[in-house]
C-alpha cells in the first residue's frame, strides 16, 4: 500500500483559498457550476392545518418554518425544546401520527393533516402521564432541558419494542424483542442529556414498561 | 436559510419534469439531511418538491423473487419488514446501525442513498471545499487538517470525503439496483455499483443521476442466503457515523461478499476481494484496499478494516 498522501500541493490550494480570495473565487465558481437562482419560483408562504394535542390549528407560515418553530414560536407550545436544531440532540422530539420524530428537521408545511403530540399533550401538572410521573419518581432529570424530548422518545420506545421494530442490539431478528435495559439504552441514544441523568432515565422507562406489560 | 417555494408532487414523472424545469428545484423526502444543510446554506434550493405523496412507500415482491423497496419507505419500516429481516438481514443490521430511532422514522430509502458527506470541512462554510464550491480547494487536505474520519481509497487530490450511509453498504453487498424516472418520463435502472461516483476532479458530482431525475425504488435481487452481518466500528457504541463498517455475506463453503463503509466516496467492494474470502481477512483486505491513499491521521482505518473483518469471520 502507498504511503500517506503528502501535503505540499494541498497547502498551496489552501493558501489560494483563504480570506478575500476565497470569497471571490467561490462566487465565480458557483456561478459557473450552476445557474445562480436568485428567487423562489412561487409563493414563499403557505397555510397548513394540523392537529396539535387534539386541537385543529391552521397557520400561515413561511416555508422555512420548522415543525419545532411552528410549535414553539407560533403555537407558543414551548415545552418542546430546541437544543442543536440539527437532529443531533433529540430535545425537539415529538410524536407525529404516532411515531417520534425530530421536529427541528421537519418543515411545518410538510405536516398538512398530521396529528402532532407534544409534551403538553401527554399530561398536565395535576394529571401526569405515567412516564412523566416515573421521571419525577426516579429523578430522571436535573436541569430538565432534555426532558420533554426524553419523555416523548421514551413512550415511543416502549411502543416500538412492542411492535417488534428491531434495534442495533436486537440479537435475533426473527423472534419477539425483549424489553431490556440494553434495548432501552440503544433506542434512547438519539436523546442526549447534558446533565447525565441517563441511568435514572432508564430506570423510569423500565418501570413504566414493566407496569404496562 | 434561503427562502423557497413549495409544492406537493402527486405523480412521479411530473415531479421529475418539474424538478428539471423549475430553477433551483430539489426534492424533499424525510428532510433530515436536506434541512440540516439548508440551515447552513450549504444547500440553497429555491423550490422544494415534496415527494411524500407519491405512494412510493411500499415494499413489494418482484417477479424475480426479490424485493422492490419504495423510495419513500422509512428506514424504520424497511428495517422492520419481515421479508427484509428474514432474507436480507444485512440490510436490517445496517439500517439499525445508522442515526437514531427518531431520525430513522423520517429517513427514506432514496434520501439515505443521497445523503451528503459528513466531512467537517464540507460543513464548515468558512473553510474551502471543492465539493461545496468547485475549484476552491479542499479543507481536509490542508496542513494540520482533521482527516481522521475521511476516506482512504477511491479519493482524489480534489476530495477525500466518504459517503456516510450505512444502508448503502448493505445494498452494495446485495447487488441492489436503483430505479428512477427521468424528466422526460423514461425509466432507468442503475446498479448500485454505478450509482455513486468517485470524486476525480469533480467532487460536486456525486451520483449517476441527471438533473431532475427521481428515484422511485431500489430493487433487491432474489435472496442469496448465507450468513449475513454488518459491523460498524465507531467512536461510541450508538448514534455515530462509521469509522469503518463491514457488510459481509458468507456461504457455507466459505465463499461470499464483502463491502466496506466509512473508507471511500461510495460503498467499497471489489469482486477480486470477494474471491479471497476463503483465505481470510488479510487476503481480502490486501485486494480490497490495494491502492489506498490514507492520510497520516486515518491510516489506522486499514488495520481497523482488516481486524473488523477478521473478528467477524472468527465469530462464525
Ligand atoms: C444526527 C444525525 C446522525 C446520522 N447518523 C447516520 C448514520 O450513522 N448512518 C447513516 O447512514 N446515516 C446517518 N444519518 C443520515 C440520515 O440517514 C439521512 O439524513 C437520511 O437517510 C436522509 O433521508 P431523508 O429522507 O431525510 O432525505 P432528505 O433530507 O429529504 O433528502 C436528502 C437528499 O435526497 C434527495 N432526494 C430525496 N428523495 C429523493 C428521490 N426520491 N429521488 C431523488 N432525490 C431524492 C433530496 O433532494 C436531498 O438532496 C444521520 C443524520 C443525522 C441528522
Ligand atoms: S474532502 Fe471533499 S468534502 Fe471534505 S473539504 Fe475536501 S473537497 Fe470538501
Ligand atoms: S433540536 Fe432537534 S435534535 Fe436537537
Ligand atoms: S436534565 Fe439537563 S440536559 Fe438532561
Amino acid at each position: 500500500m502507498n504511503l500517506p498522501i503528502e501535503f505540499q500541493l494541498r497547502r498551496r490550494t489552501l493558501l489560494i483559498g483563504t480570506a478575500a480570495s476565497a470569497a471571490a473565487l467561490r462566487f465565480a465558481q458557483t456561478a459557473q457550476a450552476q445557474t445562480p437562482v436568485s428567487k423562489p419560483a412561487g409563493a414563499e408562504k403557505s397555510a397548513v392545518t394540523m392537529t396539535v394535542n387534539g386541537e385543529t390549528k391552521t397557520l400561515e407560515l413561511d416555508h422555512r418554518t420548522t415543525l419545532l418553530d411552528a410549535l414553539r414560536e407560533h403555537l407558543k407550545l414551548t415545552g418542546t425544546k430546541k437544543g442543536c436544531d440539527h437532529g443531533q440532540c433529540g430535545a425537539c422530539t415529538v410524536s407525529v401520527n404516532g411515531t417520534r420524530v425530530n421536529s427541528c428537521l421537519s418543515l411545518a408545511v410538510m405536516h398538512e393533516g398530521d396529528e402532532v403530540t407534544t409534551i403538553e399533550g401527554l399530561g398536565t401538572p395535576d394529571n401526569l402521564d405515567p412516564m412523566q410521573q416515573a421521571f419525577v419518581d426516579h429523578d430522571g432529570f436535573q436541569c430538565g432541558y432534555c426532558t420533554p424530548g426524553q419523555i416523548c422518545s421514551a413512550k415511543a420506545v416502549i411502543d416500538e419494542i412492542r411492535a417488534g421494530v428491531p434495534s442495533h442490539v436486537t440479537s435475533d431478528l426473527t423472534s419477539p424483542i425483549e424489553m431490556s435495559g440494553p434495548e432501552i439504552r440503544e433506542r434512547m441514544s438519539g436523546n442526549i442529556c447534558r446533565c447525565g441523568a441517563y441511568s435514572n432515565i432508564v430506570e423510569a422507562i423500565t418501570e413504566v414498561a414493566g407496569e404496562q406489560v | 436559510m434561503k427562502s423557497f417555494s413549495y409544492e406537493r408532487a402527486s405523480n412521479a414523472g411530473q415531479a421529475a419534469a418539474r424538478a428539471a424545469e423549475v430553477p433551483g428545484a430539489m426534492f424533499v423526502a424525510g428532510g433530515t439531511n436536506l434541512l440540516d444543510l439548508m440551515k447552513l446554506e450549504i444547500e440553497t434550493p429555491r423550490h422544494l418538491i415534496d415527494v411524500n405523496g407519491l405512494g412510493l412507500d411500499k415494499v413489494e415482491e418482484t417477479e424475480e423473487g426479490g424485493l422492490r423497496l419504495g423510495a419513500l419507505v422509512s428506514n424504520t419500516d424497511l428495517a422492520a419488514d419481515d421479508r427484509v429481516r428474514r432474507d436480507y438481514p444485512v440490510l436490517t443490521r445496517a439500517l439499525v446501525a445508522g442515526a437514531s430511532g427518531q431520525l430513522r422514522n423520517k429517513a427514506t430509502t432514496a434520501g439515505n442513498l443521497l445523503q451528503r458527506t459528513r466531512c467537517p470541512y464540507f460543513y464548515d462554510t468558512a473553510m474551502p471545499c471543492n465539493k461545496r464550491s468547485p475549484g476552491e480547494g479542499c479543507g481536509a487536505l490542508s496542513e494540520g487538517a482533521f482527516s481522521r474520519q475521511l476516506g482512504i481509497i477511491g479519493t482524489s487530490d480534489s476530495c477525500i470525503a466518504t459517503h456516510p450511509s450505512d444502508m448503502a453498504v448493505a445494498l452494495r453487498v446485495l447487488d441492489a439496483v436503483v430505479e428512477t424516472v427521468t424528466p422526460s418520463g423514461a425509466t432507468r435502472r442503475i446498479p448500485l455499483e454505478e450509482f455513486h461516483q468517485l470524486p476525480g476532479d469533480t467532487p460536486e458530482k456525486e451520483t449517476a443521476l441527471m438533473d431532475g431525475e427521481l428515484i422511485t425504488s431500489v430493487v433487491l435481487p432474489a435472496p442469496v442466503g448465507g450468513k449475513q452481518a454488518y459491523y460498524k466500528a465507531r467512536d461510541r457504541a450508538s448514534y455515530a457515523f462509521a469509522l469503518v463498517s463491514v457488510a459481509l455475506i458468507r456461504q457455507p463453503d466459505g465463499s461470499g461478499r464483502v463491502a466496506l463503509g466509512g473508507v471511500a466516496p461510495k460503498p467499497w467492494r471489489r469482486p477480486e476481494a470477494d474471491a479471497e474470502l476463503p483465505n481470510g481477512a488479510r487476503a481480502v483486505m490486501a485486494r480490497l484496499l490495494d491502492g489506498a491513499r490514507p492520510t497520516e491521521e486515518n491510516t489506522f482505518k486499514i488495520t481497523l478494516a482488516e481486524r473488523t473483518l477478521a473478528s467477524m469471520l472468527a465469530e462464525e
